[in-house]
């Protein structure tokens, strides 16, 4: 494990905020170089703590109304590969994430739809489709917000 | 609202948020500038929201990540603001997320071991307000977690 220090910190902060600020704007409202800053988040990347970025775009004024959180439970376990499994559900270009958990599902998956039809039409004809799939929970996402974690 | 060029320009970046506008541009098969004011004129309307760094917890020691599935007492009118405002407070909490369904709130909780996430649970899970149930899911692994949009 790699320790930050509190410079290290503010710059992952506001990076996690925006990614991309260059590092000569960065090291002016932080006061520092901008080679201290661009060193630093080299490092950041060397170390594999940024691992990469995310465009976050708004769904809803691109045609996509509804996300469903899809807890899905495998039926034949020990018949049915996971990795078959998991290489189908990926492949479908609405699943946007597919978490491997522990607990009262095996699998959790995010799909997006651009409005409930659509979403009925992939659960049925995708989802449901898959090998092994078994029970399967939908939640419909209301609000969703990231908080900033225990950077420190 | 979006055109073709706008949607076209969106796929690539979204499957490349950290490539620059000029390659950007090329893969897309437009101008420089006319990428640059795209992404400038969506930016402004709010289509595009950010461009964040991925954080790997894992790499700076938060090995367990677990989402606690929240059934909230609904006969409290103010419980979920009340419920969504302590949670902010809880520094190992990275996501929130409300739902219409079985269940009200998802949390995604990460610690250092499970020791950790017992203290976490303990002291800053339970004592949130208005919790009705709790049921909680271990991370194993992340398999797709691109969040790309089908444009």
């Amino acid at each position: 494990m790699i320790e930050l220090d509190t410079m290290d910190r503010r710059i992952l902060r506001a990076m996690a905020r925006d990614a991309t600020q260059s590092a000569s704007a960065l090291g002016r409202v932080l006061g520092v170089s901008q080679s201290a800053v661009w060193r630093r988040i080299k490092r950041l990347h060397e170390n594999g703590i940024i691992r990469g970025q995310r465009l976050d775009l708004d769904a809803e004024r691109l045609g996509f109304g509804v996300t469903v959180f899809l807890g899905v439970k495998l039926a034949t376990k020990g018949r049915v590969s996971l990795d078959d499994f998991e290489r189908a559900v990926s492949a479908i270009p609405e699943v946007q994430t597919v978490e491997h958990i522990l607990g009262l599902y095996d699998y959790r998956l995010r799909v997006v739809a651009r409005d409930i039809p659509d979403f009925e039409r992939v659960l049925r004809r995708r989802i449901m489709m898959l090998p092994g799939v078994g029970d399967v929970e939908a939640n419909v996402l209301l609000s969703e917000e990231r908080r900033p974690g225990p950077i420190g | 609202m979006l055109d073709d060029t706008d949607k076209r320009i969106l796929r690539h970046y979204q499957h490349n948020p950290t490539t620059g506008f000029a390659e950007l541009a090329e893969r897309a098969g437009v101008t420089a500038a006319t990428c640059t004011r795209r992404i400038e004129k969506m930016r402004q309307e709010g289509v595009i929201r950010g461009n964040h760094a991925v954080i790997n917890w894992r790499a700076l020691g938060r090995e367990v990540e677990v989402s606690l599935r929240i059934t909230l007492d609904k006969t409290q009118p103010r419980a979920f603001d009340e419920f969504l405002a302590a949670a902010r407070e809880v520094p190992d909490v990275v996501e929130i997320q409300t739902f219409l369904g079985r269940v009200d709130v998802r949390l995604s909780v990460i610690a250092r071991d499970m020791a950790h996430y017992q203290q976490v649970y303990r002291t800053a899970v339970l004592t949130l307000p208005h919790i009705a149930d709790i049921e909680a899911l271990m991370h194993v692994a992340r398999i797709k977690s691109d969040e790309v949009l089908p444009l």
